[in-house]
């Protein structure tokens, strides 16, 4: 021990101070506080999403128990006449459901094809480009896309299957516009899940004389195909929420009809129709409102746990 | 076919490189590289990090296309055909000279998809059945998973994975087989099977590995190449190719035997 410590400087000065002391907690004022604003903010948002649904099922409660309607007659009617007493859902649920369908019809595979080109076959410099474009698609207000829909998807339309066929309000432009509009969420969300599958599967594809083509389809996309399940599953969750397209370019009126090429009004339009319009606040018709805001507040959510199962439970590993 | 025998070259060559520099952007990694690969044995390059021994061996079945920025000049030659000619295919080159990666990376899917997927690809229409058996058989991993081929390959360990990797090369009929570090992922006894199964597969194959493992070079190999970065232009070279044997038993390079004798790297 001598031998060792004659070689090093001597340690006297930190000695001298009892080590307790010297390891003694000592409060940290800002850490305390940056982390009491942190809780704040954290359970502002799950407050607010408390809120929301107390409020929705305050409301909707005064709705079922009004007399006027009935449980079974809500879920499974398929007129919504507020003036005559008829609050059949499938009016309004059948046309969310059109424009979601449509919509999808629209966005997955332009969306995929997307986030494969991104990230299997784009060179840097494309992709510089690229990203930035479908990022402004993303920035566009929905309103500006809604008189997209009326006014360029809506003629064109006409221009195609005939004046008589398409109405001026229908649910099939409606529903393409919001297909375009969710793109960038598809391609972004797809391109990500795409990228993360490691290059090394790649490489092993490659080595065995796979084409790029078999490779991005057989193999990348299999491995990411739970990240893209998930993209998907949010983009129909947006695609039902979806309000101001439709309220422009649906219709103004619920109506249960299969045609795309229709006007008909959906959950989300509705309710943006009606709370715009002059109700008196303990109407049955404004209770109805957010009975309907909580049919559309529980698809979106069981949407949100089914995502959240399929990246969690069909994860493929590939490590 | 013995590790301490001296291999005799049938005459023939599987790859003959000429005059071969691989570049990334700028920067060449590896100059002046000429080398004939002989027929039906193990070659093994060695060499202290960044030398370009596995720029080399992925030059061999243009993996280095995939580089950004990654350029081949010279020329190697299979069968006579320069593989960096405007009319060659990269996909057509990797069908016939595979590939087994440093760390194993069997595909997420079965053990039966693992070998299939490759083999399909490469328009196999036999019987697919036998092929994978034939292919796990060949890899020694048949025995291990037989009773469980619809299981995912990843449940695989290390050492039989990369087996599963070796076995997924084969199946696509490949002439020659590149092994880049194939065993520094895995233990001693993993290691000693991958070697074993080397030795038998050279009845068929022609072997290339890489290997930072000079023992590894000394037992499993027929011919080492000894690379080293040239420290004026940072750019690999080779500096020494023969036979295993002589190769470790008495260089010709000065810098060769350095290295073997473990002075440095």
């Amino acid at each position: 021990m001598a031998v060792g410590a004659s070689s090093r400087p001597e340690v006297t000065s930190q000695t001298e101070v009892d080590i307790t002391t010297q390891l003694r907690k000592h409060p940290r004022v800002g850490e305390t506080l940056i982390e009491a604003f942190l809780f704040i903010c954290g359970a502002v948002s799950i407050l607010t999403t408390v809120g929301i649904v107390f409020v929705l099922a305050e409301e909707s409660l005064l709705f079922f128990t009004s007399g006027e309607v009935s449980l079974t007659e809500f879920f499974t009617g398929t007129v919504w006449q507020p003036a005559i007493g008829q609050f059949g859902i499938w009016a309004l649920m059948n046309a969310t459901f059109t424009v979601t369908i449509i919509a999808m019809i629209v966005a997955l595979p332009l969306g995929l094809a997307v986030a494969i080109y991104l990230s299997e076959y784009a060179s840097l410099r494309v992709r510089s480009i690229l990203k930035p474009i479908l990022e402004v698609l993303a920035g566009i207000p929905t309103v500006v896309y809604g008189y997209f829909a009326l006014t360029f998807m809506t003629p064109v339309l006409r221009n195609i299957f005939g004046d008589n066929v398409v109405q001026i309000y229908n649910t099939a432009s409606a529903g393409i516009v919001i297909g375009i509009l969710i793109l960038p969420l598809v391609s972004s969300m797809a391109e990500d899940a795409l990228s993360a599958v490691p290059g090394s599967l790649r490489q092993a594809a490659f080595g065995l004389g796979a084409t790029k083509l078999e490779t991005a389809v057989q193999v990348v996309l299999p491995a990411a195909v739970s990240g893209i399940a998930a993209a998907f599953i949010v983009a129909i969750s947006r695609a039902i929420g979806e309000t101001m397209v439709v309220a422009i370019a649906a219709g103004a009126g619920p109506k249960f009809t299969f045609n795309p090429f229709e006007a008909a009004e959906t959950m989300t339009g509705h309710i943006v129709r009606i709370s715009g319009g002059d109700l008196s606040y303990d109407s049955i018709d404004y209770n109805s409102i957010f009975a309907i805001g909580l049919v559309l507040f529980c698809i979106t959510l069981v949407l949100n746990i089914i995502s959240r199962y399929v990246v969690a439970h069909f994860r493929e590993e590939y490590e | 076919m013995s590790t301490t025998g001296v291999p005799t070259s049938n005459g023939k060559y599987a790859l003959e490189l000429q005059d071969v520099h691989c570049y990334y952007g700028s920067f060449r990694a590896v100059k002046d590289v000429n080398l004939k690969l002989h027929d039906k044995k193990i070659t093994a390059f060695i060499g202290p990090s960044g030398c370009g021994k596995s720029t080399v061996l992925r030059a061999l079945n243009r993996m280095n296309d995939l580089i950004p920025g990654g350029r081949v000049e010279g020329r190697i030659l299979l069968r006579g055909k320069n593989l960096y000619d405007q009319d060659v295919d990269p996909v057509e080159v990797r069908r016939r000279i595979g590939m087994v990666f440093q760390k194993p990376n069997p595909f997420p899917k079965s053990i039966f998809d693992n070998i299939a997927w490759g083999a399909k690809i490469n328009g196999f229409k036999g019987n697919m059945k036998e092929l994978v058996e034939q292919s796990l058989r060949s890899a020694a991993l048949w025995d291990e998973v037989k009773d469980k081929l619809d299981q995912s390959g990843l449940g695989l360990s290390g050492g039989q994975q990369q087996r599963l990797c070796i076995a997924r090369a084969i199946a696509t009929q490949p002439e020659i087989i590149l092994m880049d570090e194939p065993c520094s992922a895995l233990d001693p006894i993993a290691t000693l099977k991958i070697e074993d199964l080397m030795r038998e597969l050279v009845k068929n194959y022609t072997i290339v590995i890489v290997t930072h493992n000079m023992q590894q070079a000394a037992r499993a190999s027929d011919y080492t190449a000894y690379y080293l970065m040239d420290r004026s232009d940072r750019a690999g070279e080779l500096v020494e190719y023969g036979e295993t044997d002589q190769l470790f038993t008495n260089p010709k390079d000065k810098r060769t035997e350095d290295y073997i004798t473990g002075r440095f790297g």
